[in-house]
């Protein structure tokens, strides 16, 4: 094994942590906000790539294309999650809006289970397998890709949240609640919005991850998972945080994979995961304490 | 979680008392009247009602939401069958080593979660963290059969085999009908002693609970471990009933979630809420199985749909579970609603 395997393995999961980042990105936005945790969001993230999929098949439109129309249908379906869903269960106790979802990703799981099957699916572009060499390092285009949507699409909904009006009005709510109703804000509707935010990352994530790897029905509950092993390593509700545990995630697996076994490599991050709940249970970049 | 379903007083009224003997008497006769097929329907009623108690006592009795019960599941079969297989220890020794094996890992989980008052939520990942970090952990080993299965030998199953755990479906439908009414005393108990005012406390207010002096680190660890116990001994007989193991079935988070279903939707912290789960899930799944099987759909995930949708229904429009509803309408709670 020889260094430039090693190198070319780091920026595979580098690149394929930074889609898995985006992913995480979504919890995190709807969790620092509405602090409310998303357990349906790897189902949700199974079924955009669905979407990207069956629009291929159907329309030989290309993923990278279809991300608008994926990411508009559940930014709409995560408004409406969370109007007509969640907002009856604000206000009540934490287990039972974690049932609340709990039952909506089993649902979404085999809903997709009975409409789609449970075969694997994917899609096969004419740069499939393309790639880019810098000297010994080959980069595939298609993670290369996917990375860069990833990254692109991460740093607008950060510049959203920073810059635009309703970005800071929803980071009012979120840092002070009872201040933001004071002044005017129309939280529900704001909350609406976030979700709806949160679900559009993971439709934009979803249609990247159906370039890189296949989609079937029990993706779901495993990108679940993973994008609460993403966001507690880098810290629940921070943005950046998220960010820099997806990549993390990506490296330690892909190193895993080639290290010890590719089946033993999401232990390893539940090990990850153990360990920072262990020493640091607000994560890597967590502000606030438990 | 509100106070519905927890009554102030567990003493039961001479009303339950007399639903409970006639139930158990009724379930007691029952595989003198039923034929197999009910039977292991029944059985598996028994299976979660016991289990979901087990878990019932941890979220429902002490607050503390675990979506990882398949782990002490896993462990407590794994241990017993290892231990019958390798080494010819009978279940009914090798159970004591199984809980044990359990409660240690329901310690460890504690210890970490506890220590830095991790709650919730985060309480919830960690114990699913443990179970998925197992279930990979446990199709590596060799030993113990890997993805391949770990098999016990079948034997006659005209015998009644007690201590080996080697007979007939009968035994096991007694075996789990005993445990699903021991844990019922069991927490019964529990629940009229000054540990179980301690979870209820910390259940209600954690904070209120500490200012009160109850050790919050301590009362959680006991009911952990013995939730953890409890559910090992569930694994223990079921893997002896089925007679093989694999860590993805074994230890996979749906066989979490179909644990807590029975509790949820009988009625959180309610003492006859996971039995009466357990027959409303059991009654709703057979009759899909046959209702499907009648007009030839044999489409897979259609049970789990419809459970998630029941499950969804029931947190949705009935927090507190069929039991206090149940209740009140069949009048065990004088007073209408509490």
């Amino acid at each position: 094994m020889t260094w430039d395997v090693v190198a070319n393995i780091v920026i595979g999961g580098l690149l394929t942590g930074l889609v898995y980042a985006l992913m995480a990105l979504g919890l995190s936005v709807i969790f620092g906000v509405i602090r409310v945790v998303n357990f349906a969001h790897g189902e949700m993230t199974a079924l955009a790539m669905y979407a990207a999929v069956l629009l291929f098949e159907g329309w030989r439109l290309d993923p990278l294309l279809s991300i608008p129309l994926v990411a508009g249908g559940l930014f709409a379906l995560g408004y409406v999650i969370q109007r007509r869903l969640i907002e009856p269960f604000i206000s009540r106790p934490e287990h039972e809006q974690f049932i609340l979802l709990l039952s909506v990703a089993v649902i979404l799981t085999n809903g997709m289970l009975i409409v789609f099957g449970p075969d694997a699916r994917g899609v096969m572009t004419d740069y499939s397998f393309d790639s880019y060499e810098f000297g010994l390092i080959i980069v595939d285009k298609t993670k290369a890709l996917a990375a860069l949507g990833a990254l692109t699409t991460a740093l607008a909904l950060l510049a959203f949240f920073r810059y635009a009006r309703t970005g800071k009005a929803i980071r009012a709510c979120a840092d002070n609640l009872i201040g933001a109703k004071v002044v005017g804000l129309n939280v529900p509707r704001l909350y609406g919005l976030t979700f709806g935010l949160g679900a559009a990352a993971v439709g934009v994530a979803g249609c990247l991850l159906a370039l890189v790897i296949d989609v079937m029905p029990q993706i779901g509950p495993e990108l679940t998972l993973l994008a609460f092993i993403i966001v507690i390593v880098g810290g629940l509700g921070s943005m950046t945080g998220a960010v820099i545990g997806g990549v993390l995630i990506g490296m330690s697996e892909a190193l895993a994979g080639l290290l010890i076994t590719p089946s033993m490599k999401s232990m390893l991050s539940f090990a990850l995961l153990i360990v920072v709940l262990a020493l640091r249970p607000q994560g890597l970049f967590g502000k606030r304490a438990l | 979680m509100s106070g519905d379903g927890a009554p102030g007083r567990f003493g039961l009224t001479g009303r339950e008392q007399a639903a409970l003997a006639l139930f158990f008497g009724a379930m007691a006769l029952a595989p003198l009247v039923v034929g197999d097929f009910l039977l292991s329907v029944l059985l598996i009623v028994f299976y979660f009602a016991f289990v979901g108690q087990a878990w019932n006592l941890m979220m429902g009795v002490a607050g503390q939401l675990s979506l990882g019960h398949a782990l002490y599941v896993g462990l407590g079969a794994y241990a017993a069958a290892a231990l019958y297989v390798h080494f010819g220890v009978p279940p009914l020794v090798g159970m004591v080593p199984a809980m044990a094996i359990a409660a240690a890992a329901g310690a460890s989980i504690g210890f970490l979660a506890f220590r830095f008052r991790i709650g919730g939520v985060y309480f919830a990942l960690l114990t699913i963290a443990f179970a998925e970090f197992t279930r990979i952990l446990f199709s590596h080993i060799g030993w113990l059969g890997a993805t391949e299965g770990f098999f016990l030998p079948v034997e006659n199953r005209s015998d009644m085999d007690f201590v080996n755990l080697r007979g007939s479906p009968e035994m096991f439908y007694y075996i789990l009908l005993a445990l699903t009414g021991l844990a019922l005393a069991l927490v019964r108990g529990l629940m009229g002693s000054r540990l179980g005012y301690y979870w209820l406390a910390i259940r209600e207010d954690e904070t209120a609970a500490e200012a009160l002096g109850i050790n919050i680190f301590r009362t959680k660890m006991i009911a952990v471990m013995i939730s953890a116990a409890m559910t090992a001994l569930a694994g223990l007989v079921m893997a002896f009933y089925y007679n093989n193991l694999f860590p993805g079935d074994v230890f996979g988070m749906h066989r979490s979630i179909e644990i807590i279903l029975a509790p949820i939707v009988g009625g959180l912290g309610t003492l006859f809420g996971p039995i009466i789960g357990a027959f409303v899930l059991g009654i709703l799944g057979e009759g899909l199985t046959i209702a499907l099987e009648a007009a030839g759909i044999a489409t897979a995930g259609v049970k789990q749909l419809v459970y998630a949708v029941f499950l969804f229904a029931i947190v949705r429009f009935m927090p507190g579970g069929l039991w206090p509803f149940l209740a009140t309408r069949l009048g065990f709670v004088r007073g209408g609603r509490k």
